[in-house]
């Protein structure tokens, strides 16, 4: 067909008349050429994108009918064991969206179910970029602009949950006022400015919902686009493999791979999601009645995503000590320092390991786990100890449910969080490095077949199947470190910090495993020819 | 009579009251306080004392009233199985008979709160507003130690309060009435008959109406959600991915 015989079609039209207009197609032909690699965990990202637009739809549909004040109404609706009732108008138009408005059980439903697959999703994405040392040069300022989305999204939900003002979402705001006011001597005042008054106020519910719907979606999409934008300028991270170096990505491009694959993940992840909205309850807010002081309810816990701070204060002794007349609260303020000092090492990591290791060089080959051990076990001591928090954060459904004492069950999780995060430290490490030796054996004698032979002189050997090209790549592409020596600066001194840095990258780098040189192989491949 | 003495006395042995072969005991006639006696001696004695006085192993049973003894036998709790931190829930080893006549012995030694009248058992004659208001009182007395939807929770040293799905409305009656163990007791003037009847009736909507959203993952509230996003909702998804990227371009 040739373009002088056929009428050009309507769409050619359409697309020409937009791009004379918006110079478009250098753009699309540009970001169609962008290249994705094919690995799973590489679709993490898609699925925080399709679980955050199923947020923005149903949240607009929300919008339409929540009503974000805390006036005190009289519950008129239809579910009937809350007739009569006093409670905010916020929580009377929850209640309506949950049984009187069509589709609007369905709606919150698929809001709340997306929220947490979101943060779910987001978390699952970070541990790959960590663990796979993509955050390494030149992606260091898109691991803080994604923790700052994390961030973000950890508000999102606690504004979010905090919002129906039911009975959970009050005891929640009621924690949040306790840690205010646990701040020394300014506290009191904090939570008056917050609350508007005494806790807990008339206010909360209408300022937390200008942050939820305006500020902080705002906030998010920004930094979305700044993560995408910084992911097509730096492209991918990909698994070593043949052709796959660190100088290409491998895989399909946007257009039009990638964009069908990517157009039908969306609808499965949507699909799922509306599958769970409309299968499994989430937060059955008419069970909870509206939030009054008073009652506090036998397994109140926060939504997963704030579990481990709520879990660092079940942890924490009860330490109280007076100070000149203050008392002063250590069992919220060490919660609060330890929670922020973790989460602010996890967000500048990249440039400590920067720092410590002296690599300066970019990298785009995703790291296996194993061969930086130190990484590793320190990822796996950070997951550990997050985790227990977590798992704190419902000591009394743990006694419960496998009939323990509430308190041994405190006390088995004080012990698991501290010497529990040195042991997973230390195992890791030996795992990983372990995994490491494995693996250059294999690659210098080949795999153990099974098979025994007995050589003529009488002697038994195993015979070694040697690797295919393929797999050797895998366990070739693998680069050494070594620790940084102590050296004077440009003046000719050898300031502290670098006998700091000395000490610190023989901890990352002191037990290690070389790699296999090509010299080593070769000797290998002659050895095994015998 | 003698018979069932006989077969309560084997069974004294802590733990195994063999049920005491209620149903073919040919006793039609009403059981009186004696009988109650009889077997009292026969199964509680050895824990309670032969006059309800007390030992070691139990507490005093004089003046916990009739109600406290229905609660007890006809939830299964007494005779109590083994010693724990609380005694555990198992189906009544009594029929309903003979615990109202070993209910009729305790209630003859000391006064003490008494069976409620059906009139405060029936949830048919509370409103939907008597049921708000009940919902209301459940929140602020109950929930703190049974959950807001009722699915339970822990309290201290290992005790916990059960969930309150489907039971009997005379046992949360008596079970206000009773405080049993580590619950307190919410007599009349706490909370008067007729809030008690709303409760009831509370409890009783909750039953009948499971859950308005969908499957309820046993009302544990976020922790269950949290999990099952992860596990179901995450893992699936990823699943997927597994197996959309592992199919050759
Ligand atoms: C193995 C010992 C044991 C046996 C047998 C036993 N009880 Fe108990 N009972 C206890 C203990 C211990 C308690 C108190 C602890 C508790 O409430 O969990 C108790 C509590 C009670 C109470 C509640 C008292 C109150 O303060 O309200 C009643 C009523 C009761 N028992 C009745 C009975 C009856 C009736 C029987 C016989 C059918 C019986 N018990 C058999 C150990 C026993
Ligand atoms: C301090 C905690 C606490 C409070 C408050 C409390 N309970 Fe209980 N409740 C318990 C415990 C503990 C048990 C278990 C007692 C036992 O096993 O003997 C229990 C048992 C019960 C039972 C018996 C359940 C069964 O499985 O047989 C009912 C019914 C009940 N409670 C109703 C209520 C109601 C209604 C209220 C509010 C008016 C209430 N409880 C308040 C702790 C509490």
């Amino acid at each position: 067909m040739t373009a002088t015989t056929a009428r050009p079609s309507l769409t050619a039209k359409a697309s020409n008349y937009l791009d004379e207009r918006t110079s478009m197609s250098t753009l699309v032909a540009t970001l169609g050429r962008k290249v994705f690699p094919d690995h799973w965990s590489f679709m993490l990202g898609e699925i925080i994108l399709y679980s955050f637009v199923a947020i923005l739809l149903s949240g607009t549909f929300l919008t339409f009918f929540f009503e974000p004040s805390m006036t005190e109404v009289f519950y008129d609706g239809s579910y009937a064991p809350l007739k009569g009732l006093a409670m905010s108008a916020a929580y009377a138009s929850a209640l309506d969206i949950s049984f009187d408005i069509r589709g609007g059980l369905l709606m919150r439903q698929l809001h709340h179910w997306s929220a947490l697959l979101f943060i779910a999703a987001i978390g699952l994405h970070m541990l790959r970029v960590f663990f796979t040392g993509a955050f390494r040069k030149p992606r260091e300022i898109n691991w803080v602009v994604g923790f700052i989305l994390f961030i973000l999204a950890l508000a999102e939900g606690f504004t979010g949950y905090s919002l129906p003002d039911d009975l959970l979402s009050g005891n929640g705001l009621a924690i949040i006022n306790g840690m205010v006011k646990g701040i020394p001597i300014v506290g009191t005042w904090i939570s008056y400015l917050l609350f508007g008054g005494v806790f807990p106020g008339d206010d909360i519910v209408p300022r937390l919902f200008v942050l939820h719907i305006m500020l902080l979606p705002a906030l998010v999409i920004a930094f979305i686009g700044i993560h995408l934008v910084l992911m097509v300028i730096n492209k991918h991270t990909q698994f070593a493999g043949p052709g796959k170096t660190n100088d290409n990505v491998v895989g399909a491009p946007i257009m039009p791979l990638f964009a069908a694959k990517a157009g039908s993940f969306f609808f499965i992840v949507f699909g799922a999601l509306v599958a769970i909205a409309s299968t499994f309850t989430i937060l059955p807010l008419w069970e909870y009645g509206p939030y009054d002081p008073s009652p506090v309810s036998a397994g109140t816990q926060p939504d997963w995503y704030i579990g481990f701070a709520d879990g660092a204060l079940r942890l924490m002794p009860g330490w109280e000590s007076e100070i000149l007349g203050w008392t002063v609260s250590w069992n919220i303020l060490i919660p609060i320092a330890v929670l922020g000092l973790f989460i602010v090492l996890a967000m500048v990591y990249p440039f400590i390991e920067q720092w410590i290791t002296g690599d300066k060089r970019e990298h785009h080959i995703a790291e296996r786990p194993r061969n930086n051990p130190t990484r590793t076990a320190i990822g796996a001591a950070g997951v550990w100890f997050y985790a227990i928090m977590w798992a704190a954060a419902s000591s009394d459904l743990i006694a419960t449910h496998f009939r323990l004492n509430v308190f041994h069950v405190t006390y088995a999780l004080q012990a698991m969080l501290i010497v529990g995060t040195v042991i997973v430290y230390w195992l890791t490490k030996r795992i990983a490095i372990g995994l490491q030796k494995k693996d250059r054996e294999i690659l210098l004698h080949g795999y153990e077949s099974g098979r025994i032979v007995r050589r003529p002189g009488g002697e038994f050997v195993e015979v070694h199947q040697p690797l295919d090209e393929y797999e050797a790549w895998k366990l070739k592409a693998y680069e050494s470190y070594a620790p940084v020596m102590v050296r004077p600066n440009a003046k000719g001194k050898i300031t502290p910090a670098t006998h700091l840095r000395a000490a610190l990258t023989r901890w990352f780098f002191e037990d290690r495993v070389s790699p296999v040189t090509p010299r080593e192989l070769e000797v290998a491949k002659q050895h095994d020819d015998h | 009579m003698i018979g069932l003495v006989v077969a309560g006395g084997a069974s004294v042995a802590v733990g195994s009251v063999a049920s005491a072969e209620p149903s073919s005991a040919p006793y039609a006639q009403q059981l009186t306080a004696e009988d109650g006696e009889l077997l009292f001696r026969a199964n509680c004695a050895s824990c309670h004392g032969l006059q309800a006085q007390g030992t070691e192993n139990g507490p005093s049973l004089i003046g916990v009233g009739a109600a406290s003894v229905d609660f007890q036998v006809m939830t299964g709790r007494m005779p109590m199985a083994f010693q724990g931190p609380q005694a555990e829930k198992r189906d009544p080893q009594f029929t309903q008979e003979q615990t109202d006549a070993m209910s009729a012995y305790i209630a003859a030694l000391a006064p003490g709160p008494g069976v409620p009248d059906d009139e405060w058992l029936d949830a048919s004659q509370v409103d939907d507003e008597g049921i708000a208001r009940g919902g209301a009182l459940f929140r602020i007395n109950c929930a703190m130690c049974h959950n807001v939807a009722g699915a339970g929770g822990a309290l201290t040293e290992g005790k916990w309060a059960p969930a309150l799905r489907d039971i009997e409305p005379v046992h949360v009656y008596e079970a206000m009435l009773t405080g049993p163990q580590n619950m307190p007791v919410f007599n009349d003037a706490n909370i008067s008959p007729e809030e008690k009847r709303e409760i009831i009736a509370y409890l009783a909507y909750l039953d009948e109406n499971p859950s308005v959203g969908g499957f309820d993952l046993g009302s544990l509230g976020p922790v269950s959600e949290g999990l099952f996003i992860w596990i179901f909702g995450l893992g699936g998804i990823v699943a997927v991915s597994v197996w959309l990227t592992s199919r050759p371009n």
